[in-house]
């Protein structure tokens, strides 16, 4: 480490901590979405997690869209303007 | 006498003072405007809602103060982005930007607070001025021309808004701002004119060009106020107009896929500012009591958690000289309050709940789905979950965290850290406790944010993008911040626009150069040479003809006194005139002025 201190991600466990405590939380948040009746406006809302599978696929097809269409249309050299 | 102050002359007299003042003395000056203001508007507050000021200017009334729920809710959070801004920008500000910033900021106030047109558009045209300044105080060679791009957008903005209201002024004769019809071309005018400070997609690029330009305090003063307005004035004259809704839709979604793959951090916020603001585009268009208060609460809660991630990139940006996120990376390390604060407006913006916008934001989505509308529904659930990813996540992830840049800058200075922290704790305290900011909205709240099937939802959702964050990175799939630039509709007038002119430009230095070599050259040397001596030219002239037109002997005389008269000219130009010869001079010009005015008045037809 640059100024020889450990910082708290220095460590690799507490990365990998933090990642598993992701992987429960979400855990948990499938579970509960069995116990919590689901209410909306709209039918689906009822349907058992459905707000996790929208939240993963949305996030999956924006990256992958951004990555692989919108970048290869827009993207141009750092001094294009200059 | 004036018995009640527009909300705008408090910041815009205020300003006048503030270049005499130094140091100290003047931070505790112009952070003493807004507190002034904000107990002006309480006064205001409990008077009876409608106009309070009106003056007579030329054949119309103008209404210099028109107050009522809509405009007092954005008056409150104008005045409270001012003194969070202001505080930020106290340490490093020149005078200059402090003036601009509170000009801004008033004429903001002057447009919210306007009841006719004519007072609006003054104080429209002075947010534009104001606010390049904002962006020209950085000095830089870019800033300069990212901040005539900018004001030269604001110009057409106002221009078109100036036509739409001398229309609706010859049509109707009423100049009070008040809800318009789509259904002629003054009223267009108006709203495409608040489209392009709304940053509706296409008109959109003046904001992620300019903004990410402009000075550290600038940027955290443009995103509370330009855009917010602009809503502020379509929720009061266009509420309910249907263009709206897929208008804000489009906006929602497509910058955050800009979002995902720009480095530049600042813009990166510019991208999600538009997306924001899609929301609040969304919820006038719908245009039901429970849309136009999500719209409103929605603007007030932006404002503020905007402002802190603003705040807490132009703090890494002033203490690393550094803004994109391949530059940076493991500042937690020195900066852990900048980091601390920077997660709260994430979180905010991201809408998790006890986070502000987990209270403003779903009364949008829900009025969306009350209203049956499910492809706008579905939209603002993606866009919800991309916001979440791109200001969420990645503006927190890349500057603070991420692969260490081995960067150790210091902590922000103190007055940053208070502005981050006050903004963070408003952050919060919407969040946690909505029903003070319910009781200021235009119409009476019955919505509750906090039921379990919400709460489980938002956090699904967002639990699932950042786990889908999460698996792109540890499988590499993420996309890598690569240095670049990424076109927008601005190339339409950065680089097609002057390609195009470019043989324009080429035709017309050509044709330039002809008119000087071939007609205006010769013909000035001419003038000049007539000036010289007229008389004499005149002769040369009359003798040239007569030589045209003689034979023999006479075309001889001629010629030689042609020669002569050439050889001698100008002669002697102060040749005293016969007394008899000027006055037939001043007689010839009597008769041609008594021609003139004996037809001055005929017309044709």
């Amino acid at each position: 480490m640059r100024d020889g201190k450990q910082h708290l991600f220095d460590r690799p466990e507490n990365v990998n901590r933090l990642i598993r405590g992701l992987y429960i939380a979400c855990g948990v948040l499938l579970v509960a979405g069995l116990f919590v009746p689901g209410h909306g406006e709209f039918p689906w809302e009822s349907a058992p997690e459905f707000f996790a599978a929208y939240g993963l696929v949305s996030c999956i097809v924006l990256v992958l869209a951004a990555k692989h269409i919108l970048r290869r249309i827009v993207s141009r050299d750092e001094r294009y303007y200059d | 006498m004036i018995s009640h102050i527009p909300p705008a002359w408090i910041p815009i007299l205020g300003a006048l003072v503030v270049p005499f003042l130094k140091g100290r003395g003047r931070t505790a000056y112009v952070l003493l405007l807004p507190v002034l203001g904000l107990a002006n508007l309480v006064h205001l507050s409990g008077q009876p809602a409608g106009d309070l000021l009106g003056v007579g200017f030329l054949d119309y009334h103008l209404q210099l103060l028109h107050v009522d729920r809509l405009s007092l809710v954005f008056g409150y959070a104008f005045h409270v982005a001012m003194f969070v801004t202001l505080l930020y920008g106290a340490r490093d500000d020149r005078a200059s930007g402090t003036v601009a910033g509170l000009v801004y900021a008033g004429s903001s106030l002057g447009v919210v607070f306007s009841g006719d047109w004519v007072s609006l558009f003054g104080y429209w045209e002075l947010m534009a001025l104001s606010s390049s300044v904002l962006i020209w105080g950085r000095r830089t060679p870019r800033a300069y021309a990212a901040g005539v791009r900018y004001f030269l957008v604001h110009a057409v903005s106002g221009l078109l808004i100036l036509f739409g209201i001398l229309l609706l002024a010859r049509d109707t004769g009423d100049i009070a701002v008040a809800k318009l019809e789509l259904d002629n071309a003054g009223t267009y005018l108006i709203f495409v004119g608040v489209g392009i400070n709304c940053a509706w997609p296409g008109l959109h690029a003046w904001l992620t060009d300019a903004y990410p330009e402009a000075t550290i305090t600038g940027t955290v003063f443009l995103s509370a106020f330009t855009t917010k307005t602009a809503v502020y004035l379509l929720a009061r004259v266009f509420p309910g107009a249907d263009p709206l809704i897929w208008i804000g839709a489009a906006m929602a979604a497509f910058p955050i896929f800009y979002a995902v793959i720009e480095n530049d951090l600042r813009r990166v916020l510019s991208y999600s500012l538009i997306n924001q603001v899609g929301f609040m585009v969304v919820g006038v268009g719908i245009g039901t009591e429970l849309a136009i208060n999500g719209a409103v609460a929605h603007a007030v809660a932006d404002i503020i958690f905007k402002g802190l991630l603003f705040m807490a990139m132009g703090a890494v940006l002033r203490q690393t000289g550094k803004i994109d996120a391949t530059d940076l990376g493991g500042l937690y390390k020195t900066m852990p309050w900048t980091a601390a604060f920077c997660m709260v407006g994430a979180a905010s913006i991201s809408a998790f709940p006890l986070f502000s916008a987990f209270a403003t934001k779903s009364m949008i989505v829900s009025a969306a789905g009350l209203e049956g509308m499910a492809g706008v529904w579905f939209i603002l659930m993606f866009a919800s979950a991309g916001v979440f990813h791109h200001a969420g996540i990645k503006i927190p992830f890349f500057a603070f965290f991420s692969h260490d840049s081995g960067l150790r800058p210091k902590e922000a200075p103190r007055n940053m850290l208070w502005a981050m922290g006050i903004a963070a704790g408003l952050c919060i305290l919407i969040g946690v406790f909505p029903g003070p900011l319910y009781g200021l909205l235009p119409y009476d709240v019955t919505y509750h944010p906090y039921t379990a099937p919400h709460i489980l939802g938002q956090l699904q959702l967002l639990f699932f993008s950042a786990l889908a964050f999460t698996l792109l990175m540890l499988s590499g799939v993420y996309p890598p911040e690569i240095r670049a630039v990424n076109v927008d509709v601005d190339w339409l007038y950065r680089k097609a626009g002057v390609a195009a002119w470019r043989p324009l430009a080429r035709l017309g230095a050509a044709f330039g150069a002809w008119w000087h070599d071939a007609v205006a050259g010769p013909s000035l040397d001419t003038l000049v040479a007539f000036s010289r001596n007229p008389m004499a030219a005149t002769r040369l002239a009359w003798t040239a003809v007569q030589l045209r037109f003689a034979t023999g002997e006479e075309a001889r005389i001629l010629r030689s006194r042609l020669h002569r008269r050439r050889r001698l000219f100008p002669e002697d130009s102060a040749r005293p005139w016969p007394i008899g010869f000027a006055v037939t001079w001043i007689v010839a010009f009597l008769f041609v002025y008594l021609v003139l005015y004996y037809f001055k008045d005929a017309r044709p037809g």
